[in-house]
């Protein structure tokens, strides 16, 4: 019954929509869910890094090489490896090593690294003139950071979160494919191992589709911040 | 009073040692608009970060009121920081506040209440003359009111002291002397001490009272502005001097070259003249009284906060003796003579 040309893509009777909707609910909770975490993560440590630099203390700076080497090591490891990587300490920490569930620590601890090094850039590119201005004030570094650092490079921030959940939502679809399910694990199962090309399709328009809508809301939100030109 | 102490500052760079700051004793009395003039890089804003510990001198202290500032804590030195506002050459403001949550800002800094701070904001806004444009963006302001939301806010926490560090030198020449006259006010109104830095005479003969002129981390000249504009002892301060009193310099030079061509035997003169002098007719008195004629060159009266100051170039010609009269007489009448050319 499976044609195996190129109308395969177009045998829509094929595709289980039910499976299909809850497919992408998957894939998008996953992204959604991973993206919370890496942003709280990646500002996290974008701060520590950015707080850290330049420092003439010796402690500080020792703090600076390991946050350093630790995010440059997980940000230069491919995601495919990673996954198989933490297989151990994912099942140490979320009991299973199949589902969505599973998926998220390998997710979270690619993508962090990574805005960890924009939310750094981000702070970099601002005027210093003005950090300096607040110090002038008598401000504390915690109000600096809340009051200067944040707010006056949330564009960046925000851009760059949509970037991180961009390339996240490719992610989700890697780790599918080794069965944490979601829209990668309906295209490879049912689509690729069945022979059942509709599905690979469908899964592949949809997923396209949450790309485009995430781009869309980032940008909407950057220019909603953005106060620098009128 | 603020008082530096042999304040020294030094940086070690890949190049070598550099002396920021060099043995700098300096008071400044409360209530004055002090200046401190010289070109980039001669150490003027070093040695004005140290008043509010943006910087720390290698050696020697910094007093305000007796408080050595270079001895603080970081808590007493940030509350210290909250008596001093400053405002900066490229404004340094927040550009995701509004003009008013930018003036609002200091006073959160300091922890007021939201309440408090929106009304005091509201009232510096007006005292700046910003009223009706507190909602606005600063990307939606002109340099000119940029900069009277940097004064509103240096002036959020009722600051004794504000430093001004180059704020008039991104402003085009019109606003720049709205905005000093907005200093002069607010130093007449508020009675805090005003301490400028420029690179600008213009700025220092307009509003300041006493001033320290700046040349490679030394301070070389200091004291009224108007004793140092009559009588600059050093050749940094006479090149400040004459680019305000003659901004044309190279355009005479053409004109005096002509006039000695023509009249070879006449004398190319400088007079200078101060407060009352520039009001009474000594020239003319001059010519009548040797026989002599008078060539204009190039004059001005420029006002400084404590009188005038007139200059006048000219050239005069007549007999030898005559000459030598009328120049003696001008010495006579206590007008500063230079005689520049004569052969």
């Amino acid at each position: 019954m499976n044609d195996q040309g190129l109308g395969s893509y177009f045998q829509f009777s094929n595709v289980d929509w039910g499976n299909m909707l809850s497919a992408t609910w998957e894939t998008v909770w996953l992204t959604v869910g991973s993206m919370i975490v890496v942003a709280i993560l990646g500002i996290a440590l974008g701060l520590l890094l950015f707080e850290t630099t330049n420092s003439h203390n010796f402690l500080v700076r020792a703090l600076n090489w390991i946050v350093s080497l630790f995010v440059n090591v997980f940000r230069s490891i491919p995601f495919i490896i990673l996954i198989v990587l933490l297989l151990p300490i994912t099942q140490k920490i979320v009991g299973t090593i199949i589902g969505p569930r599973a998926a998220l620590p390998s997710l979270i601890i690619s993508a962090a690294p990574f805005y960890a090094r924009m939310v750094e850039l981000a702070f970099h590119e601002l005027d210093h003139g003005v950090i300096e201005a607040a110090e002038s004030m008598g401000a504390t570094r915690w109000q600096i950071i809340r009051k200067v650092l944040l707010p006056e490079s949330m564009p960046a921030l925000v851009s760059g979160i949509t970037v991180t959940t961009i390339s996240l939502i490719g992610y989700t679809a890697m780790a599918g494919a080794i069965g944490a399910g979601g829209l990668g694990n309906l295209a490879y199962q049912d689509g690729f191992q069945s022979n059942n090309n509709a599905i690979t399709l469908v899964a592949t328009v949809i997923i396209v589709i949450i790309v485009f809508i995430f781009q869309f809301i980032g940008d909407i939100a950057v220019r909603h911040i953005d106060k620098r030109v009128n | 009073m603020i008082e530096f102490k042999d304040v020294t500052k030094t940086f070690n760079t890949k190049q070598g040692t550099v002396h920021a700051v060099q043995d700098v004793n300096l008071k400044i009395e409360d209530g004055h608009i002090y200046g401190i003039v010289g070109y980039s890089g001669a150490g003027k804003s070093t040695l004005v970060r140290m008043l509010n510990g943006l910087e720390t001198p290698t050696s020697g202290s910094v007093d305000i009121d007796g408080v050595e500032i270079t001895g603080l804590g970081a808590a007493k030195l940030r509350e210290e920081r909250q008596k001093i506002g400053m405002i900066f050459q490229h404004f340094n403001l927040l550009w995701s506040r509004t003009v008013l949550q930018n003036i609002m800002f200091p006073l959160e800094i300091a922890g007021l209440s939201k309440a408090d701070a929106q009304k005091k904001a509201e009232h510096l806004a007006d005292l700046v003359g910003l009223a009706g444009r507190e909602a606005a963006y600063p990307s939606e302001l002109s340099g000119g009111q940029k900069q009277r939301v940097g004064i509103a806010r240096a002036l959020a926490n009722d600051p004794q002291i504000l430093l001004s560090d180059e704020a008039t030198s991104a402003l085009d020449p019109q606003t720049t002397d709205e905005v000093l006259d907005l200093l002069l006010s607010i130093n007449e109104k508020l009675h805090l001490t005003i301490i400028l830095i420029t690179h600008e005479m213009h700025v220092i003969r307009k509003i300041a009272d006493h001033v320290a002129v700046m040349e490679n981390g030394k301070i070389v000249e200091q004291g009224p502005v108007l004793d140092v504009f009559k009588r600059p002892q050093q050749a940094v301060t006479k090149r400040f001097v004459n680019e305000e009193v003659t901004p044309s310099l190279d355009e005479t030079t053409v004109v005096v070259d002509q006039l000695i061509k023509k009249y070879p035997q006449g004398a190319i003169v400088k007079l200078t003249f101060h407060g009352d002098q520039a009001q009474l007719p000594i020239v003319s008195e001059v010519l009548k009284k040797y026989d002599l004629d008078l060539n204009i060159i190039e004059g001005g009266i420029h006002q400084t906060q404590e009188g005038a100051i007139g200059s006048l170039y000219i050239q005069l010609n007549g007999e030898r003796d005559q000459l030598d009269g009328g120049l003696a007489y001008l010495k006579k009448l206590r007008v500063e003579t230079e005689v520049l050319n004569r052969e």
